[in-house]
């Protein structure tokens, strides 16, 4: 098969002050939320997020439970900010060694050329041939369910992305008159490559990273619903959602809250990438 | 077509077969302790593992293990399911036309959303409708498939009842009826994946040149559309379908999970958590054959398409 990474090649610009782009602006806000939950659950959780009450069983949302009560008694609300630490976890993680062992093989093998390159696209054809769910799912099978050999699993597929799109942009810009001009001043290879090269040719990587972070949240909450990621009792959001799946008609709150919590935090970290590649794109 | 194009073509294929085979042969043995107990399972004796470890070869060099696994696989033998003591194939046979079903009637229903969509979405840029449209897929591409398959069991299956709540029906209108709440979730979750591409496609074809010409010779709008515009779109939507297909066969896995479809992907699942190796093994590979194969014809079909594919 055969994909283009889409490469912007040009001079690098000055970057002028600009206002930032509205898209950018309102995924950063809807952000916020996230990181604070995320770092302090315990500041902002009414309740435990596993801890039973079996006086207070399947409540509707009211003003003591915003999100209603689970089949355990457990404080919704409390589980769905407690979860977001594990979901963004996931999100980094998942995200985290992809990006910098993809962007540096991508790198390296853009800027040797020749065999490297070679034989690192050909095992990159490969893993593509997966269907990269299957592949995760089946790595995940044979490692044991659990968060780490998820992490351990995503990464071992996908650094192909990465390498893909930081690979392309090395290749077009080690033509570049200012990279030939490092070359002909006598600094080396790797310092070429490394202070000159990949901070320009890192542009589409990051802006992928951020789209590439909410389909992380989608895979992991995936994984978590089929009961091959994080492990109950958890709270982590697609758990959750599995947790509610037999409560759907009589107690909707129980998976609506988290299924909503995750929605919108994968289209946060879009909102951000578009913004990003909006803002980051250099001016023709 | 030329007849090169489609010979080169399909010798491709045959390298990322191997690699294929390879790449399956070694998850196994990424396993703790050894392929024999784990293929058995828990109730396995010492002295059956023994035997099994012979018949399989396990006693033997890895490459020669390899080598004995691939002669198997091309005598069509993908071992035998630890949990369902049938052959691993015969399940294959069995349950991979219902994924398929699934997942060509779930493109189909992606296209049909999407292509209109995004025909709309282009002619009307940067209007309200734009925005609405763009705005849906935006949010549709955020929504997990678990998800907005539950919501669709509970409201249109559970509660108001039009459609049923899983299974597979029986004859062709028993299948379109059973699979359309499970293919219009992935069909969604497809046409948000399409819908951004397909639209820029669009774009650049509405204000290329030979469009302009097209107008400006006096031809109806209609006629335009059709004949220049539609036909371009239609090759993207190939190329866009067969790059996703790999998400397609994944959110199969899950939204036959949801809905209870005897199909490959809750074979799959069931398998994982049955610790049934060589099911996983198998499905692996198969999914991996598909997939290639999908690509195969993607690229024949472009090539049938846009004659410049096979110059490049």
């Amino acid at each position: 098969m055969t994909t283009t990474a889409p490469t912007t090649t040009g001079v690098p610009r000055a970057r002028s002050r600009r206002r930032v782009k509205p898209t950018l602006a309102l995924g950063l806000v809807l952000l916020v939320p996230f990181v604070l939950a995320a770092l302090a659950p315990r500041l902002l959780a009414p309740y435990s997020p596993t801890d039973f009450d079996y006086s207070a069983i399947l409540q509707a949302p009211s003003a003591k439970h915003p999100f209603g009560t689970d089949n355990f008694g457990r404080d919704v609300l409390s589980r769905v900010i407690h979860g977001t630490r594990v979901d963004m976890q996931i999100a980094v993680f998942t995200t985290l060694f992809p990006f910098v062992f993809g962007s540096l093989l991508g790198a390296l093998t853009g800027f040797v050329g020749r065999w490297a390159d070679a034989v690192v696209g050909r095992v990159a054809d490969l893993v593509v041939v997966f269907p990269f769910l299957v592949l995760v799912i089946a790595i995940v099978a044979v490692l044991g369910p659990g968060l780490t050999n998820m992490y351990i699993a995503v990464s071992a597929v996908g650094w192909v992305a990465y390498w893909r799109l930081v690979r392309g942009e090395v290749v077009a810009h080690k033509q570049t008159e200012y990279a030939q001009a490092a070359r002909v001043l006598g600094f080396s290879p790797t310092r070429v490559l490394l202070r000159h090269i990949l901070p320009n040719a890192i542009t589409p990587a990051i802006v992928y990273l951020m789209t590439d972070m909410s389909l992380g949240i989608l895979l992991g909450a995936s994984l978590g619903y089929l009961g091959l990621g994080a492990q109950p009792p958890t709270p982590e959001w697609g758990v959750m959602v599995a947790d509610g799946k037999n409560f759907m008609v009589t107690a909707w709150w129980i998976s609506g809250f988290p299924g909503l919590a995750l929605t919108l935090a994968g289209v946060t970290f879009s909102l951000i990438g578009d913004g990003l590649a909006d803002a980051l794109r250099p001016r023709s | 077509m030329r007849a090169t194009y489609v010979l080169k073509r399909l010798l491709q294929i045959i390298p990322t077969f191997i690699a294929v085979m390879v790449i399956v042969f070694l998850l196994v043995r990424l396993l703790p302790g050894d392929p024999a107990s784990a293929i058995l399972g828990d109730r396995a004796t010492p002295e059956i593992i023994e035997r099994t470890k012979r018949e399989l070869g396990l006693d033997r060099p890895i490459p020669v293990q390899f080598l004995l696994f691939a002669e198997r696989l091309l005598h069509g033998d993908l071992g035998e399911s630890s949990s369902l003591k049938v052959p691993v194939l015969r399940l294959v046979a069995e349950r991979l036309p219902v994924t398929l079903f699934l997942t060509v009637y779930a493109a189909v229903l992606g296209v049909i959303l999407a292509v209109p969509l995004a025909v709309l979405a282009a002619v009307r840029r940067n209007t309200w409708v734009d925005s609405l449209i763009r705005g849906i897929f935006q949010v549709g591409l955020s929504l997990p498939v678990f998800y907005v398959a539950l919501q669709f069991l509970t409201l249109l299956g559970a509660k108001l009842a039009w459609f049923p709540i899983g299974g597979y029906g029986e004859g062709l209108g028993g299948h379109l009826y059973h699979l359309f709440l499970p293919a219009l979730t992935l069909g969604f979750n497809l046409a948000a994946i399409l819908l951004r591409t397909l639209r820029s496609a669009i774009l650049e074809v509405l204000t290329a040149e030979y469009v302009e010409f097209a107008r400006s010779k006096g031809l109806k709008s209609a006629v335009v559309m059709s004949r220049h515009v539609l036909r371009n779109a239609m090759i993207s939507t190939v190329t866009l379908l067969g790059l996703n297909v790999g998400a397609l066969i994944g959110g199969a896995v899950i939204t036959e999970s949801v809905f209870a479809i005897p199909g490959v992907g809750r074979l799959m699942i069931d398998a994982i958590f049955g610790r049934d190796y060589p099911v996983i093994q198998g499905l692996t590979l198969v999914f991996a054959v598909l997939v290639s194969l999908v690509f195969l014809v993607t690229d024949l079909v472009h090539a049938r398409l846009d004659p410049r594919v096979e110059h490049a």
